[in-house]
């Protein structure tokens, strides 16, 4: 018989080896999978590292998927330290997509230095705006941040639908225009200097959560409300402003797409990206130096599965397939750090009892 | 006459822990068995084995001369060993005979009539009171214990396992239980009693077996044995086993006055009721009641953590009642607060001791970083002054033993340096040596001259520390009563809801 036993101190090197080991079971599953619908895996796999790294301007490409995916992360984190489960990211990101463009089409001829900056400030108030109401709801009136967050990024979504479609639209497409040069981001080695932003966040993201007050109390609320009341902790403010903090970060990941690579506003330039983002934070167990690692993972496959479509004709499903896969494989991969299973040893036998 | 239930050379490890190594335990049929050790001794685990929720790693178990080896709870009922848990395993919104029938009964209808006239039965045999249609969120402790060993008998435990039955229960509930088990012995049940109240031990059992550090050390006869040779089996040494009641000077002006305070649960129901008390710097106070009484909800209105709705609670002449824990720290009132729930309110299990040191007084360091440096000293000083046993402070909380993270969590709150320590059943689930260190530390601070507020369980420990002793009983003060001139069995009373006059005071 089996039964499933407590593993009683899983070391950390058992847990990276294990983590490490469930991706590489992940990838000979979905191998599996290709081989039966007729391909040949290495190739498939191949073709995908080649897809994401292969030239300059694929990597490029890859590149400019992992900077939202990280800043995305980044953001989550801040939440999600919190046990504030904001799946939110996606409209997050749509709102400071549209707070950016707001200020590239209006002031689309202010200077380069004046306009960015405005941009960014207006992507972040529009995200930080759309991260506070549901945590404003939690505090007022304790809905679910979930089911909140989770809606809040169809009517930001359908919001820019709607300009596309309506008040912004020129001409007979529904098109919104081009930035002007002034409102689009420079470039650094080839990448817009969204990477720099990125690094430079993922740095403060980490001494904020781990180094500073406010970190401390959004930790502290996270482990248990009943603590955080005890000591003193606002928890109304400190919920509050957590969100703002994250929806602001998922905005700037919203400005930076919009700027640097979609280079205006359409409906579906978050392309999903706010809901990989929850699994890539989740997946490096909201550490922010894990989130670089799974960023660059997430963005392979994102990449690396278009390039199928057009080397192989394999469907881009196909990735989408693999990450399913592959969080399948991790997230099962937790229980088995938490237990293990154990074929039932028979009781040594003794001699009969006098 | 022959062992009916027979455990030999028992070995079972959680990852690196041993938590039995070579224990043993032989239980007759007709007797009660007391298993006795401190926390963390093994008695758990081993009784755990014979129930069928762990499974030894070795060593065998023989019950009626056979072997036996469970893999789960239900082969061991099978094989008549029952189990009543220190918390109870029951559905709250059923009823006792729903409970007890549940799992069990073959087909599916309930035949209610017949399981009635069967509870009846078995109740009756053993001198149970049960009223089989009383749902179980009604019923008292005393009352949900009596289901439990119900469904036990039900089912056709002759082997019966107590953990710690008595824990929760008065003093005279306790007489009642004791009464049963007597009866229980009287037709041939083996009863195993864990415990580690050496009152109870010496008066009930018919023998003894100790443990130590998952070992048995041995099995003696009750009537051949005294509390003082038990105690030694079961720390390893010699220890003086008596309180200090360290004299200190009360000041005169108290530092806690609470009067008429009144708190309601969410259901509109009194928890606190015209609660009026002085606490002064120097004394003890006492607060002795059963579970549930408003232990609770009167340390968590004076921390300001639970909203009261009359009455008043100074501070050294300043009101304090209605204002958060945050503005009472602001207001730099030197309160400290042990609360009940050590884990889940006291402190953050997943974080390490540094942090969970700081989680008073970060607020109180200025500017926007968390003061980590300072918190580490602090936390290695409260480390090596309360001897807590920690490869470094770095070490996450939720990893230590339970007497370990008490410490920090009471070294924290009395490095605080406060003029009022709340502290909510500071003792439970310490072992003894552990237990007597916490009564050292709260004798230092009375005779440091702070005022301490002691909720308490254990009547034995409050008489013997407190200066005073205030019983409540559903959420009102039954009397304040001088620990000196007053019995156990008075404050048992008092704990029950009679008044001293005699009279029911509800």
């Amino acid at each position: 018989m089996m039964r499933m036993v407590r593993r009683s101190n899983p070391s950390k090197n058992m847990q990276i080896l294990m983590r490490a080991g469930s991706v590489v079971a992940a990838l000979a599953a979905a191998a599996l999978l290709m081989a039966a619908l007729g391909y040949n895996p290495f190739l498939v796999y191949y073709n995908m590292v080649a897809g994401s790294f292969g030239t300059a301007y694929r990597l490029q490409a890859t590149i400019h998927k992992v900077i939202p995916l990280l800043v995305l992360s980044l953001g989550i984190a801040v939440a999600f330290k919190m046990k504030f489960w904001n799946i939110g990211a996606e409209g997050q990101m749509a709102m400071g997509g549209f707070g950016a463009a707001y200020a590239a089409l209006k002031y689309g001829a202010l200077p380069p230095y004046i306009l960015l900056p405005l941009m960014f400030v207006l992507g972040m108030i529009c995200g930080g705006i759309w991260g506070v109401i549901p945590a404003i709801l939690k505090v007022k009136l304790g809905t679910n941040e979930t089911l909140v967050t989770l809606m809040l990024n169809y009517i930001a979504l359908r919001w820019l639908t709607y300009l596309q479609y309506g008040p912004w639209k020129v001409g007979g497409f529904p098109r919104i225009p081009d930035f002007s040069p002034n409102a689009v981001l420079p470039s650094l080695f080839g990448i817009h200097i969204g990477w720099m932003v990125a690094v430079l966040l993922t740095a403060a993201v980490y001494v904020m959560l781990r180094r500073t007050k406010l970190g401390y109390e959004i930790a502290v609320l996270g482990e248990s409300e009943s603590t955080a009341r005890y000591a003193g902790i606002n928890v109304s403010k400190v919920t509050i402003v957590a969100m703002l903090i994250s929806g602001a970060v998922c905005g700037l990941a919203g400005m930076m797409q919009t700027s640097a690579v979609e280079k205006t506003l359409t409906e579906q330039f978050t392309g999903g990206l706010g809901f990989t983002a929850v699994i890539t934070t989740w997946l490096a167990r909201l550490s922010p130096i894990g989130m670089i690692g799974t960023s660059f993972a997430f963005a392979m496959l994102i990449q690396g599965g278009g390039y199928l479509e057009t080397t192989m004709s394999i469907s881009s499903k196909m990735a989408d397939v693999l990450q399913g896969v592959i969080i399948f494989f991790v997230l099962g991969c937790d229980f088995f750090i938490q237990y293990k299973i154990q074929l039932r040893k028979p009781v040594r036998k003794g001699g009969e009892a006098k | 006459m022959d062992a009916y239930v027979e455990m030999k050379e028992i070995r079972k490890s959680f990852g690196s822990v041993a938590a039995n190594n070579d224990a043993s335990l032989s239980v007759e049929l007709g007797e009660i068995h007391a298993l006795l050790g401190e926390n963390g001794s093994g008695k758990s685990t081993l009784v755990n084995m014979l129930a069928g929720i762990y499974s030894p790693d070795s060593g065998s178990i023989f019950i009626g001369g056979r072997t036996v080896s469970f893999a789960a709870p239900k082969e061991a009922i099978d094989c008549g060993i029952g189990m009543v848990h220190q918390h109870f395993k029951l559905v709250d919104v059923f009823t006792a005979k729903e409970n007890i029938a549940a799992g069990r009964e073959k087909g599916f209808w309930l035949r209610g009539r017949r399981l009635s006239e069967k509870i009846q039965a078995i109740a009756d045999k053993y001198g149970l009171a049960i009223d089989p249609d009383k749902k179980v969120y009604d019923m008292s402790v005393g009352e949900k214990q009596t289901v439990e060993i119900v469904k036990m008998l039900y089912r056709g435990a002759n082997v019966l396992i107590l953990d710690e039955p008595t824990a929760v229960l008065t003093p005279q509930e306790t007489k009642v239980l004791f009464q049963i088990l007597k009866n229980m012995k009287q037709h041939g049940c083996a009863i195993i009693l864990i415990t580690h109240k050496l009152r109870e031990v010496m008066e009930i059992s018919d023998r003894v077996t100790v443990l130590r550090k998952g070992e048995t050390i041995g099995t003696v006869r009750t009537k051949d044995t005294t509390p003082r040779a038990l105690t030694e089996m079961m720390v390893g040494r010699p220890l003086e086993l008596k309180i200090e009641r360290v004299r200190a000077e009360p000041a005169m002006e108290p530092i806690l006055t609470v009067g008429r305070l009144s708190a309601a649960d969410s259901h509109g129901r009194n928890v606190l009721k015209d609660i009026s008390f002085v606490l002064r710097g120097g004394e003890i106070l006492g607060v002795a009641g059963i579970a549930g009484s408003g232990q609770k909800e009167l340390c968590e209105v004076l921390a300001g953590l639970y909203k009261a709705n009359g009455g008043r609670v100074r501070f050294l002449g300043e009101e304090i009642l209605g204002l958060s824990p945050r503005e009472i720290l602001r207001r730099g009132i030197s309160m400290s607060f042990v609360p009940e729930d050590r884990l889940g309110m006291g402190l953050v299990a997943g974080m390490d001791i540094t942090s969970n040191v700081l989680l008073r007084s970060f607020q109180k360091d200025g500017g926007f970083f968390l003061d980590l440096p300072g918190g580490r000293k602090k936390a290695e000083r409260i480390v090596k002054r309360y001897d807590i046993s920690t490869p470094s402070v770095d070490h996450v909380l939720k990893d230590l033993s339970g007497g370990n993270i008490q410490k920090v969590l009471l070294g924290r709150e009395v490095e605080l340096n406060p003029k009022l320590l709340i502290t909510a059943y500071p003792v439970r689930g310490l072992d003894i040596g552990a237990s007597y260190h916490i009564y050292d530390i709260l004798n230092a601070q009375k005779k440091a001259g702070v005022a301490v507020l002691f909720i308490g369980e254990d009547l034995d420990v409050l008489l013997q520390l407190c200066d005073r002793l205030m019983v409540i009983h559903g959420g009102r003060i039954m009397g304040i009563v001088d620990p000196l001139t007053t019995s156990k069995e008075e404050v048992g009373l008092l704990m029950l809801g009679q008044s001293e006059k005699g009279g029911n005071a509800k």
